[in-house]
């Protein structure tokens, strides 16, 4: 009777499953925006750790060509430590920038060089500021920014990378500040190419063409959204390990537990 | 020592252990789906201990809200694990409560004597969605708090006095400040209301028991709930955490927004505003019908008739299992409200718009359809 169900219900749920699976096909195609390629990342897989060298290059490239534009207001120097520099390095990082602190005694603010309890520099006093210098668009904060895009870092690569010429009929217009990028939705981005090659010098020696820089500088972002991830890896597959362990304890107490209840045979006298 | 325990067990308290757990009488052929109950207990529990934790480094306030998000995200140890467990225990409250109501309509367990429990299956319901919404909220992220615009606004539809009702919700013209702060206190209280529903509901469901596969009346056999369904449960329990913890370590912002991971701003409108994806079935209802009234009222109807249920349904046999009519609908009905779901944050354009259109239909003509249609043909 069951399998004729099935049968029966397969006959109703699969021209509906068709149908379903037919119009998600027409869903992705309508919006103008190319989705971004799912990019082998070495960080991605559920026992990859974050790959530190890159994210220490892609710091790299962020302070010396992202971060004129755009702040990290979540990312402190302290941050760094351990992950891409050690503490001395992070602490002569931090003091090579001027930080507003105060009021000392005699009430006055002060300026000193920065610690590493500082946060990453901005670059602009205020929104305002930012609009007014960047033709109208502001430079969004990096310090979420691979969480707060669909995609994530796949996005971020797919874009710093995919600039070229606008096609037929779009008409982009770059007096205005305005560039084509057909993974940025609606295709027209604030943002012009930034990641050329030989932009920036590695002090690792790797050579910095514009896809090694994006790969890092993704990585970097990738990272910066979510610090903790390696722990909660580790932590993670160390707790699936144990309740995965528990699973079969409990399942092969609850098989000796129910033994007489499975095998008890009830028969019917006359 | 024998005596001590002896007396222990003599204690009013205590008895309520041994009558209501440890020799409470079970029927002997529970399936797994019977522990999605115990289930769905347990992350409620996990919820409230891991949300009383978080209460500790968060401020209900519009300038810090975001802000201390991050702080447990980044400064606080073993914060983000924490935040994770909070954020996607909410879906998997709504994992384990749908398959429960699902093991529930599949089986008859809305039938005589135990319609009270299924009503106070349809309140914790309601209380969980209320928890859910006001829990989306407090990041105050751009879909938080569109979220709560769009939601909020239902209220708006109630004729003459809406426009006041969402402004007394709001404690202002808009969502702000106030509505933070209020949508916090009631998110702490909610879960703690939900907790006392759920005893009544377990005290309900003890009254008469519970029901079983087969549907019949199993008093002539019944069996201890400890060890047999402890253990039965804990195995299941097990399950759920490693299908639970592999959620966490390797996708715990699948199930969420990007777009909540930027601050709320009061003047950019998300191109999609999208609720959490266990309100898409209902907001694909909502979205359906062209009038805003209608659409609200078909919305609630979508769950309050589920207490119809007791009524419409004129089987004289209670589980699916020897109807194959209602089996096959069954499954029609969950194809539908999965699609629903689909179709919920989808586009509001052609096709979606007019599958809406039919699947709203279809969702409904489940329950219609158990008034003669799926049972008349049983005998």
């Amino acid at each position: 009777m069951f399998a004729a169900a099935l049968r029966e219900s397969a006959r109703v749920v699969l021209p509906v499953a068709a149908v379903v699976t037919g119009a998600t096909v027409m869903a992705s195609a309508n919006d103008e925006v190319v989705p971004a390629p799912n990019y082998p990342f070495s960080h991605k897989g559920p026992f990859s750790s974050w790959d530190t060298k890159s994210i220490r290059r892609g710091y790299q490239v962020y302070k010396e060509v992202c971060a004129s534009c755009h702040s990290m207001k979540y990312m402190h120097y302290r941050d760094l430590v351990g992950v891409a520099y050690n503490e001395k390095e992070a602490k002569f990082l931090a003091e090579q920038i001027e930080v507003e602190d105060g009021p000392n005694d005699e009430g006055e603010m002060f300026e000193r060089p920065g610690k590493l309890s500082d946060v990453f520099p901005a670059p602009y006093e205020n929104e305002e500021q930012a609009r007014a210098i960047n033709n109208g668009a502001l430079p969004p904060d990096l310090s979420l920014i691979a969480k707060a895009r669909h995609g994530g870092e796949d996005y971020l690569f797919a874009l710093l990378t995919g600039y070229r010429e606008a096609p037929a009929g779009v008409t982009v217009n770059e007096d205005a500040g305005q560039y084509y990028n057909p993974y940025f939705p609606g295709g027209k981005i604030g943002m012009p190419l930034q990641l050329i090659d030989g932009a920036v010098e590695y002090d690792d020696g790797v050579e910095s063409t514009a896809s090694q820089m994006a790969k890092d500088v993704c990585t970097f972002l990738a990272w910066a959204a979510e610090p903790h991830q390696d722990d909660r890896k580790r932590v993670g597959q160390q707790m699936l390990t144990l309740f995965a362990i528990c699973a079969v304890i409990a399942g092969y107490h609850k098989r000796f537990k129910w033994a007489p209840i499975k095998n008890t045979k009830i028969s019917y006298f006359k | 020592m024998q005596s001590i325990m002896l007396r222990l067990r003599q204690n009013s308290l205590f008895n309520v252990y041994v009558n209501h757990a440890e020799w409470y009488p079970s029927p002997a052929n529970l399936n797994y789906f019977w522990g999605f109950g115990s289930i769905a207990l347990g992350v409620l529990v996990s919820q409230i201990v891991s949300g009383v934790l978080l209460a500790m480094h968060y401020n209900a306030n519009i300038n810090l809200a975001f802000n201390d998000v991050e702080h447990i995200m980044r400064d606080v140890v073993g914060g983000d694990g924490l935040r994770y467990l909070h954020a996607n225990g909410a879906s998997m409250f709504f994992i384990s409560v749908y398959v429960h109501i699902g093991r529930g309509l599949f089986y008859g367990s809305y039938f005589y004597p135990r319609i009270t429990l299924w009503y106070s299956g349809v309140i914790l319901f309601f209380l969980m969605m209320a928890a859910g919404f006001l829990g989306y909220v407090l990041p105050w992220g751009q879909m938080s708090f569109w979220g709560a615009t769009v939601i909020t606004n239902f209220f708006s539809a109630i004729p003459v006095v809406g426009g006041a009702i969402v402004e007394w919700l709001w404690g202002g013209f808009s969502v702000d400040q106030p509505t933070l702060n209020r949508f916090f206190s009631l998110h702490f209280l909610i879960p703690f209301l939900l907790a006392g529903v759920a005893i009544i509901h377990i005290a309900l469901l003890h009254e008469h028991g519970s029901n079983n596969p087969l549907g019949i009346n199993e008093n002539i056999k019944k069996i201890p709930f400890l060890t047999y369904y402890g253990i039965k449960d804990l195995f299941g329990i097990m399950l759920f955490i490693v299908f639970f913890v592999y959620f966490l370590v390797n996708c715990p912002n699948l199930l969420g927004h990007a777009d909540n991971y930027i601050e709320a701003l009061p003047l950019v409108t998300p191109a999609h505003i999208v609720p959490e994806w266990y309100f898409l079935p209902f907001y694909a209802i909502l979205r359906t019908i062209p009038d805003k009234l209608g659409g609200v009222i078909a919305m609630v109807v979508a769950i309050l008739i589920l207490l119809s249920l007791p009524f419409l349904d004129t089987s004289k046999i209670r589980s699916g299992l020897f109807k194959p009519l209602h089996f096959i609908n069954f499954i029609l009905f969950i194809c539908v409200t999965l699609c629903l779901g689909w179709l919920g944050q989808s586009v509001v354009e052609f096709p979606f718009s007019n599958l809406s259109e039919v699947v709203t239909i279809l969702y409904f003509f489940y329950f219609i359809s158990h008034f003669r249609l799926t049972t008349q043909y049983v005998k």
